[in-house]
């Protein structure tokens, strides 16, 4: 064990690991640090009238710099943009929380089913990405549109009441451009990422565990709970950040699938940027964004991570 | 209730079959089990030993037959409502539970009342001197620890019967030894009847009172440790367990208290009768420990042959020769070293009488 990892260390940095973990680093710095840089810089910029002027201007030998808190301000304290930050994650927990309840149970029987078929469902789950996501999400309005299959089979199973009884429809009978739609659309659309994570880790588990529980008196549905379910954890938050941070920023399904009532946080980046024409206050909205999300899964992780260093 | 004609028969296991798709991994076996007991099941891997462990734990179904605990046939009984418990082979304690936790699990399973479930896991540490690890993770424990914990895990419900699959096989040698002793102390001390599957022949034999040896899912043999290393009852049995000479022969004298077999490098002079006829082809069994070298010729014709020293290992207590005869048979040879220095000291390619007494056989028919 030493003598590699002191013969590893002994080579430059540039040759071996440190290449194979520079290049995608070095991905990283130059196509997401450089434009959220860029996107900051902005978001703190005054608007010109048609650029976005400089921070930094030198005028009589004296070096001004100007930073502009105005959009901060703006963002944070108009209800337009608060109401689009909270429907933005509350739409995201839910889509998790929907894949979770169906991806779950979908994991749980692939990693259980017959090696030989595993392949084979795991393909199946991969499978819509191989069809363009757009043609996939307008195939939803195609079938939820009025006599779509599936508004059929809604409105005939009179379902379409009880969806106006959880307020996810505004009338009987439509169901397109509603929260209903919306939730449908990002489901189905982030599924796999929930279910990939969660097969991985439930096709790992060691079955033992399952029978030792049984031997000592615990039911199959009491075993799930006690212990399938607490070693699954780390499948579980995985899938979660996968569906929820990109839910959050959501803008092609909403646009699509979504109505006048389910204004995502993605649009409003959208309309300052481009109808308005502000890309300082899109920039500002942009990182906000950024740090609602950032901030508490990263405070999250070191948590995780002292809870294991704590556990060893 | 417990007479003890029930107590002799507190597990029976009745004409126990299990398929699997044809090929019989379980066949045919039938046993009783008294209350108390600490018994082995001994065989090499794919012998239906663990397929055996399990249809008692109730993971498994048998094809035919019966397994009765106590009085109570366990057929369609699934393995959470059953009265006994098992110890996994490499233990299989929850990783995400404390140690406390996984002691507890049972009990909490059976609704325990909080304060019973506390007095009841503190005993359990106790009993298996974990008392200050309560608060640890199982992946925080030496295999000793964890072996423990298990042990500790699966007599929490206090079980009729406790299951035990490979107790040992996750520890090294040196701690195997020391654990053997302490598992069957505490076994004996809770007084658990307890069934052990092992392939370790020297497990089974410090460990339990019977062993059933089993090969291709049948059982060959089944008795104390002494008896199945004394009358081994095939050659197989005799050769699996411990070390063994085996020699061909035939019946030349058969008399009802002594019988001459004649092998190819010596004939066997056997102090007792055996249910044979003359001329019936036989194996003669002759364990290593109980052969001792001699260079001189003896007096007796009878048990003993001639033959030339080609390999000796020194283990300590005992050297092991290996003793070419004239046929090119290798006898092996075990005397033990009781002085420390002997003069003469046999050496490679010394020239050796190697003789037994007349009960030292065992004539194996078949």
């Amino acid at each position: 064990m030493e003598p590699t990892r002191q013969a590893r260390a002994g080579t430059p940095w540039w040759r071996g690991r440190g290449l194979v973990i520079g290049v995608p680093y070095g991905w990283l710095l130059l196509f997401f640090l450089a434009p959220f840089l860029i996107v900051a810089k902005y978001s703190v910029s005054e608007m010109g009238d048609i650029r976005v002027e400089d921070l930094f201007t030198w005028a009589d030998g004296a070096l001004k710099v100007a930073v502009k808190f105005a959009n901060y301000v703006l963002v944070t304290t108009d209800g337009l943009y608060r109401n689009a930050y909270l429907a933005s994650l509350k739409y995201a927990l839910v889509t998790t929380l929907c894949c979770l309840f169906i991806g779950y149970p979908f994991a749980y029987f692939m990693a259980r089913a017959k090696a030989s078929l595993q392949p084979t469902l795991l393909m199946l789950v991969m499978l819509p990405f191989w069809t363009s996501f757009l043609l996939r999400v307008y195939a939803w309005k195609g079938l939820l549109d009025d006599g779509g299959w599936v508004a059929n089979a809604i409105i005939g199973l009179h379902l379409d009441k009880a969806l106006l009884a959880m307020g996810l429809i505004e009338t009987p009978g439509q169901l397109m451009h509603t929260t209903f739609s919306l939730l449908i659309g990002m489901t189905y659309t982030y599924l796999p990422f929930m279910i990939l994570p969660l097969y991985a880790n439930l096709s790992k588990m060691d079955l033992r565990l399952l029978e030792a529980a049984s031997d000592l008196g615990a039911t199959p549905w009491v075993a799930f709970w006690r212990v399938t379910v607490p070693l699954s954890k780390a499948g579980i938050i995985a899938g979660s950040m996968l569906v929820f941070i990109p839910c959050v920023g959501e803008y092609v399904t909403p646009e699509l699938l979504g109505g006048p009532s389910t204004l995502m946080i993605g649009r409003v980046i959208w309309d300052e940027n481009f109808s308005n024409n502000d890309p300082p206050v899109a920039s500002a909205i942009a990182v906000v964004l950024v740090l609602l999300i950032v901030v508490p899964l990263a405070l999250f992780n070191r948590y995780q991570t002292q809870a294991e260093e704590a556990a060893k | 209730m417990n007479t003890s004609a029930d107590n002799a028969k507190f597990l029976q296991i009745q004409d126990v079959v299990k398929d699997f798709a044809g090929y019989k991994a379980v066949n045919n076996v039938s046993l009783d089990i008294a209350k108390g007991e600490i018994f082995a099941l001994l065989g090499s891997s794919g012998c239906g030993k663990t397929t055996l462990l399990r249809m008692l734990a109730g993971f498994e179904t048998p094809t035919s037959g019966r397994i009765v605990l106590n009085g109570q046939d366990l057929a369609g009984i699934p393995p959470y409502d059953r009265p006994l418990n098992m110890m996994f082979q490499s233990y299989a304690l929850f990783p995400h539970l404390t140690v406390w936790d996984n002691i507890a699990f049972g009990l909490r399973r059976e609704k325990w009342a909080k304060d019973k479930v506390a007095e009841r896991v503190e005993a359990m540490l106790k009993l298996v001197q974990l008392g200050k690890f309560g608060k640890r993770k199982p992946h925080q424990l030496s295999g000793g620890q964890q072996q423990r914990v298990a042990l500790a895990r699966s007599l929490a419900k206090q079980p009729q019967l406790l299951l035990l699959d490979e107790p040992l096989g996750a520890l090294d040698k040196k701690l195997r030894e020391e654990t053997q002793i302490e598992l069957v102390n505490i076994i004996h001390g809770v007084g658990v009847t307890c069934v052990m599957v092992t392939h370790d022949q020297e497990e089974a034999m410090t460990m339990t009172s019977r062993i059933a040896v089993m090969s291709e899912g049948r059982f060959l043999q089944v008795g104390s440790p002494a008896e199945i290393y004394e009358t081994p009852a095939t050659r197989f049995v005799a050769d699996f367990i411990g070390n063994v000479n085996l020699m061909d022969g035939k019946v030349t004298v058969d008399e009802p208290d002594h019988v001459v077999i004649a092998c190819a490098d010596c004939r066997h002079y056997v102090g007792h009768g055996i249910t044979g006829t003359l001329g019936m082809p036989v194996t003669v069994a002759l364990r290593p420990e109980k052969i001792t070298l001699q260079r001189e010729k003896p007096a007796d014709d009878f048990n003993a042959v001639a033959g030339t020293i080609q390999e000796l290992s020194y283990f300590g207590a005992t050297t092991v020769y290996r003793v070419k005869l004239a046929s090119g048979q290798v006898l092996a040879v075990s005397m033990a070293n009781t002085e420390r220095q002997r003069e003469d000291q046999f050496q490679r390619g010394d020239a050796v009488w190697a003789t037994w007494p007349p009960q030292a056989h065992v004539v194996l028919t078949h």
